[in-house]
């Protein structure tokens, strides 16, 4: 399968080596071109508002906002924020495919930065196991969920419960970074779902 | 220091890059800095190449600045203490800085000792001429290794060479055989364990970034070139013709930094650069490479 990870700025590499572990060799996608040919892509973690000024030159924007509407797409921090309907905490651009909000920084700066265990909601159970390990570094909160976005994975908060791991679809969107993690579930089922879109095209 | 603390550490180091860290002395600056792309600023009180010109005591800059750049940019905010000065870190800690760089190019304040890192919450970066250096640093806890080149010089040659140092001693430590890293450690002057990690990896166990007279699109190309993971740029945009031009500039050099059709096009609508100093012509007690050890 050819899987691109979105490589104009952020933790691409990590991303990568995940990959590489799982014996999957990636395209590095810094320009729109590099979107010809890809089946799946990762949207890493990183700086959002950077990662927007680099998307604007020669359409990449526009053609990877296609290929997120219809390819199967992993989303990590940053890239869920992409990912988002709206964007809080400033208020910024997105590529506004998946039906949720994303609030910037809501947990706090780096000093709040924490590795906590996320629940997996039941009925994802069997291919997570029962807890996720979440690396959460200056994490986005994800909130006002919309149509056809399941929680896969949440949190005790101050008021119930937060998601941390989000699918709509083909779209699989975390709070965290499963790729500094040290179990690789969320990537291999990222790609098993993947597979399973290619081979019912 | 536990193997959490460190991945949260070097975690927010991995989100950094491929991206441009640049220098501001006010809120403005860091605004300017946010809209080009930076994906973090460094709030100071002087860019470096007014210290070297103005002289005097160089120190962690006035609080009440840095936190009006924190309340101004959604990116991350790091700030310098000088060399050992473990209480100007502890203040920066309460303050809730996103990363501290322990700089040479402010005043060191002790002449034997650099700061514990590990006694820390908050990630430290640290400059480096070499990996000896480098892996003394990331013993005492630093999350992040720099090169340190010459700051505020507009100079790359430094730069350049502190690179090729670290990746010329990483590629050699690689092929050397497990009984033969012992002595190498102690000529490095580096911890035992790190040397051999080096050697098993190939590489830093930290992300490994550019400093120190980065000035155009095209000297944060070539360091990232020769191995650099991000670039910080100091005096290099603040002190050019046309600061939001030239950040803009450097931010898509970074990311296309293989790329000469796309450096080419970045170069092409620029002004003028800062003048700068050769680095060659300063003298020894000068260079603010040589603070730390």
């Amino acid at each position: 399968m050819r899987v691109g990870i979105l490589a104009v700025q952020g933790d691409f590499a990590a991303h990568a080596r995940v990959l590489q572990r799982l014996g999957v060799q990636a395209r590095l996608v810094r320009q729109a071109d590099d979107l010809d040919g890809l089946e799946a892509i990762i949207l890493p973690g990183g700086e959002s508002t950077a990662m927007l000024k680099l998307l604007a030159p020669g359409g990449l924007m526009e053609r990877l906002r296609a290929f997120v509407s219809e390819r199967p797409v992993l989303a990590t921090c940053a890239g869920a924020i992409l990912l988002a309907r709206r964007v809080l905490g400033p208020e910024q651009p997105s590529l506004g495919v998946l039906n949720m909000t994303a609030v910037r920084n809501a947990y706090g700066r780096q000093i709040d930065s924490c590795i906590r265990l996320a629940r997996v909601r039941p009925e994802f159970a069997a291919v997570l196991g029962a807890e996720l390990e979440t690396v959460l570094i200056r994490a986005p909160r994800f909130q006002d969920l919309g149509a056809g976005v399941e929680i896969v994975a949440e949190a005790d908060a101050e008021n119930g419960c937060e998601p941390l791991l989000l699918r709509q679809g083909r779209i699989l969107a975390a709070s965290f970074h499963p790729e500094l993690g040290q179990e690789d579930k969320v990537h291999r089922w990222f790609l098993a779902q993947a597979q399973t879109a290619l081979q019912s095209r | 220091m536990d193997s959490s603390s460190l991945r949260l550490k070097t975690g927010l180091a991995e989100m950094l890059k491929g991206g441009v860290i640049m220098d501001v002395t006010d809120a403005d600056q860091a605004r300017i800095a946010e809209q080009a792309g930076a994906v973090a600023v460094m709030a100071l009180e002087r860019v470096p190449s007014d210290i070297r010109k103005e002289g005097g005591v160089a120190r962690m800059a006035n609080i009440r600045k840095i936190r009006e750049i924190m309340a101004t940019v959604s990116i991350p905010v790091m700030a310098k203490c000088r060399i050992g000065h473990f209480v100007e870190a502890q203040i920066l800690e309460a303050l809730g800085v996103d990363y501290i760089d322990e700089s040479e190019v402010l005043t060191p304040a002790d002449e034997v000792h650099h700061v514990d890192k590990h006694a820390f919450t908050v990630p430290f970066v640290c400059g480096a001429r070499n990996l000896g250096e480098a892996l003394r640093r990331i013993g005492e806890g630093a999350a992040m290794i720099r090169t340190k080149g010459e700051a505020g010089t507009g100079d790359v040659v430094h730069a350049v060479r502190h690179m090729r140092d670290i990746v010329r001693e990483m590629k050699l430590l690689t092929v050397l055989g497990e009984d033969e890293l012992y002595t190498r450690a102690k000529e490095l002057a580096a911890p035992f364990e790190l040397v051999r990690l080096v050697a098993r990896e190939g590489r830093l166990p930290v992300p490994n970034f550019s400093a120190g007279g980065i000035a155009t699109p095209a000297d944060a190309a070539l360091v990232m070139q020769l191995g650099a993971e991000a670039v910080f740029v100091g005096s290099g945009i603040f002190k050019s013709e046309d600061p939001a031009a030239r950040a803009r500039a450097i931010v898509r050099a970074a990311t296309h930094f293989r790329d000469p059709k796309v450096l080419l096009e970045v170069c092409e609508e620029l002004g003028e650069p800062m003048r700068g100093i050769n680095a060659a012509a300063l003298r020894p007690e000068e260079q603010l490479q040589t603070r730390g050890w």
